[in-house]
Parts: C-alpha cells; structure tokens; sequence
C-alpha cells in the first residue's frame, strides 16, 4: 500500500489519528489510549497485516516523551512509523508485547532507559541496568551522574 | 511436565551461565530454570558491556559518532559504519560516487564472510570440536590482512564515511582479494568434510532450537536466524542499497527452522559473498572515492532511517535531527537484541546441553546486544 492509501485505512480505523508525510514513512501520530486498539487492528487487518516491529525506541522532547514504533509488514513490505506522544511525568502505555514478542525486550529496554511504564506488561523489570536503578533513567535528556558518567 | 514449562517450582534448579564463560563468547548472564536437565526458562540478564553509545552519539557530530559503531558490533564493523554513512547521506541527499559503492560493497562482503568464519569456530568450538577454530581463524586472518593494509586497523575499521570512503583502496587490494579467493576456495569445503557431515554434530544441530518462521517474525528475528525458518528478510535483496541490485546472487533460505538450518544458511551465505566480490573486483570503476562534502555537517530537521544487511541480520539507525550538527536522538536497531529475545522461546523444554548450539547458531555479539 502506498502512504495515501495507508492514510485512508488508519482513518477509517482511528478517526483522530494525526499524520505526518514529511518523511519516508508515514507517521501516525494517536492517544495513548487508543493505541491497544489500533495496534490490534494494525496486526490483524486483511489489508494492513503489520507482522513485523523492527524497532520501538523512545525519544524525550524535555516537555513530553515520544513513542516510536516502526512496522513493517512481511506479506506487503509496507512501513509505518507510529507515534505516541507520553506525559513526562508520568509516562504510560499500554504494552503490545503480547502482539509482537519482540516488545517485550525493546519496552524493557524503554522502560529503564526512559521512565516509560507499560501497562500489563508480563516481565516489566531492569533489562541492562543493574539494580539499583529504578527511577533513574539515564538516556533522559536532564540526566547527570558524575561518577558514571555517560556523556562524551 | 509441558504445563509446568516457564514456571518455578519446589525442587527446580537455578543456574547461572555466564558472565564469565566461555560458551557466551563475552558478558552475556543468562539465569537458567532447571528441572533436572530440561530448561524451563532461561532469562537473559543484559549490560555488562553496556556503554550508553546512543546517549554518547548524541554528543557527537555525525562525522564523529561513526567510529564509536565500529565498537558495537565489532565482528561487522565495516556494516556498521555503512548503515551509519548511509543514515547521514540520506538525511544531506549526498550522491555517493561508484567507486565509493563498490569498494563499500566490496568491504561488506569481506567482513561477512570474516564474521561467518569466526562463527563457524567458535560455534564448534562450543559444542566441542576444537579443531575448526584453527581453521577458521587461518582464513578469517588473511580478510584481516587485507583490510589492515587499506583501513589501517584489522578489528575497528572506521572506514566508511559520509560520502564515500575514508581513502582509496591501497594498490595491492585487488591482487591481494583475488589471491585471497583463489586460496579459499581451495579450502571452502573443508568446513564441510571436517563438520557438516559428521553424524555427531549432526545430532547435535538437527531439531534442536525450533523457531517457526511465525515466531521468527514475532521475535523480530533477522539475518541467518530467520532465514533458517525461510523468512525473506535479507535487506540487500528487499530494499537495496548502494549496487546491490546489480549484482547477481541469491538470497539463501532454509526452512527446518532448527540450529542444522540456521548453520547451513551461514555456510552458504558464503559462498554467495564470495559471488558478489567476484563479480566485483575487477569492475571497480575509476573516479573519486569520496563524494565532495561540507566540513561540517548538519543534517536538517527530521528523522532518518536506514537499514543494512550485516553477518547477523538488519541493523537500523534511526535519526531524530533538530538540524544541529549532531543528533538529537539516535537508535541503533541490533540485531542481536532481537534474535536473543527468541532464545528464551526456543530452549523452552530442550536439554542443558542443547542450549549451548542454540546459543552458537544464534551468533551472538555480546555488545551489539548491549550497544
């Protein structure tokens, strides 16, 4: 499916998902809370069938956290890019690791590294960072530790 | 017994395999449930070698944060650096020159088939052949030499570039890489005659490690991994970059989905890289190895991504860009990462022993994993 025609079946899904085409993928910008519900859609949907998250990383913007979830889909070699835009402060999202297995260890990986907490995520512990680390989230933008320092 | 798979109970033994040992080639923990010798669970334990090189990318400028890629997956740096290069060239619209792609190519391709030769010994080395390590290693030195003598460095490359190459290919390399092809395949079947056929290891690799290729795409699996379920998920061939789609070579699938197949597909991979070089190393086109670029660079405000194909499967890197001179936020998508978490999966209800070959056709880099 080409971008315009991807736009049209996530409108008809998600009435209030926002687009953006300036780059190479087409990213949809949706609520938190409408996201367990597309991402169900996204799997299942005859024409969509996004098997494939090849990566979910998290971004912060000092004022919110961004979601991001790349799809691709094996039958159609389609991609999207998804966003979801998370409170600062207390960061939450549904899990999709039941959907794609592959979420489980990249939510992991967000939840330490950025705060983020998944809802009903199965394991949701300290993947990389040792313990101890809870509540610290060193890939924050505001993050400063002088004894393990991090920074170039 | 099934139900109780993925559990803890009364009487199970806990072990640990690693940091230190030598079946996890690095510091790679992996918690094992046992129940006698059948594994339950086993719950990777990341981090050791954990160095934050996404948070330390993003203090560095994009000609910088280049050479900190060699150092993740260090067995395919030159593919590191490549995606990396590519990333940037997307985001500035820099027309590589041909020379550039080809010798890029080239390199590639080399240090694929360095990485699946030092696989193939320290995978058997695991599972307790000692011998085609040695083997291995005498091939997998004679790439090194070569690439020592253009890239100044035999591990860590940093050779790829925004725009091209760092210098042009020394003198010798094209005699030197023929040289090189005509001794390997004089020696391309003995992994065969001293491993392949050996009903040993044979038992030892077929059935063992299952992963359906509904799995391997759930997992996010890449590379030989996936490919040994015959998923199509090679990126020179599905979205090609640089000259891949004027070369000819096939795309190797397998489709038992167990550690036999993921072996034989690395095996062949191979010879198909040894293909490409071929069709290559007489053909590289005169002209400029590095395209003309600004002396700093900034990419303009967006996101950028871009994939390459390395020994273990798709790298990504991802660019978030506030038109600095250097990125907000960088991702690398390892492949490592992925495939480990599949590994779990796989040893559910196997044998002890059986999780060493998982672990070695799995092929992991332990600071891919960790970045």
């Amino acid at each position: 499916m080409t971008n315009e025609e991807l736009k049209t079946t996530i409108t008809e899904l998600i009435a209030t998902a926002a687009f953006d085409e300036t780059g190479e993928w087409l990213n949809v910008v949706v609520d938190p809370k409408e996201w367990l519900t597309l991402a169900l859609q996204l799997q299942n949907h005859h024409s969509l069938y996004f098997d494939y998250l090849f990566c979910v990383t998290c971004i912060d913007w000092k004022t919110h956290l961004t979601m991001a979830y790349h799809l691709s889909s094996t039958s159609y070699r389609h991609n999207i890019v998804i966003k979801i835009n998370l409170d600062r402060e207390a960061p939450e999202v549904e899990t999709v690791s039941h959907l794609w297995q592959t979420a489980n260890f990249n939510e992991r990986e967000a939840y330490e590294m950025f705060g983020v907490h998944f809802i009903n995520h199965p394991d949701l512990r300290l993947l990389i960072l040792p313990d101890g680390w809870e509540g610290r989230n060193p890939m924050r933008k505001d993050f400063e530790d002088p004894v393990n320092m991090i920074r170039l | 017994m099934v139900e109780e798979i993925g559990t803890t109970t009364e009487g199970d033994l806990i072990i640990n395999v690693g940091p230190q040992h030598p079946a996890t080639h690095g510091v790679l923990h992996l918690v094992i449930t046992l129940n006698g010798e059948t594994v339950k669970k086993v719950e990777p334990h990341l981090g050791y070698i954990h160095r934050s090189i996404e948070k330390m990318c993003e203090s560095l400028t994009y000609r910088q944060f280049i050479y900190v890629t060699s150092r993740m997956d260090y067995l395919s740096s030159h593919i590191n650096n490549h995606g990396c290069a590519l990333c940037v060239e997307k985001g500035l619209q820099i027309e590589v020159p041909a020379r550039a792609q080809v010798i890029r190519v080239i390199m590639d391709e080399l240090t694929r088939i360095a990485s699946h030769e030092l696989w193939w010994g320290a995978m058997a080395m695991d599972i307790g052949a000692f011998t085609p390590f040695f083997h291995a290693f005498r091939e997998r030195e004679s790439i090194n030499d070569i690439m020592e003598e253009t890239c100044g460095a035999r591990l860590t490359m940093n050779y790829m570039v925004p725009g091209g190459v760092m210098i042009d290919i020394h003198p010798n390399f094209q005699k030197k890489v023929k040289d090189f092809i005509a001794f390997y395949r004089t020696k391309m079947n003995e992994s065969d005659e001293l491993l392949t056929g050996n009903i040993i290891f044979q038992n030892r690799m077929k059935g063992v490690g299952l992963l359906s290729k509904e799995d391997a795409i759930s997992f996010g699996c890449t590379g030989p991994t996936a490919r040994g379920s015959g998923l199509n998920c090679d990126i020179r061939k599905l979205y090609p970059y640089e000259i891949y789609n004027s070369v000819t070579f096939e795309e190797v699938l397998e489709t038992s989905g167990d550690s036999l197949a993921r072996y034989m597909v690395r095996l062949r991979e191979i010879k198909q890289s040894i293909n490409i070089i071929e069709q290559l190393i007489d053909n590289i086109p005169e002209g400029d190895f590095q395209a003309k670029t600004k002396a700093v660079l900034k990419l303009p405000k967006g996101e950028f991504y871009s994939r390459v194909e390395t020994a273990r499967g798709e790298f990504g890197v991802y660019i978030v860009s506030e038109g600095g001179t250097t990125p907000y936020r960088i991702k690398f998508r390892s492949p490592g990462f992925a495939n480990l978490s599949a590994l779990d999966h796989m040893a559910r209800g196997s044998k002890l022993g059986d999780l060493v070959a998982m672990m070695g056709t799995l092929d992991l880099v332990i600071p891919d994993i960790d970045r």
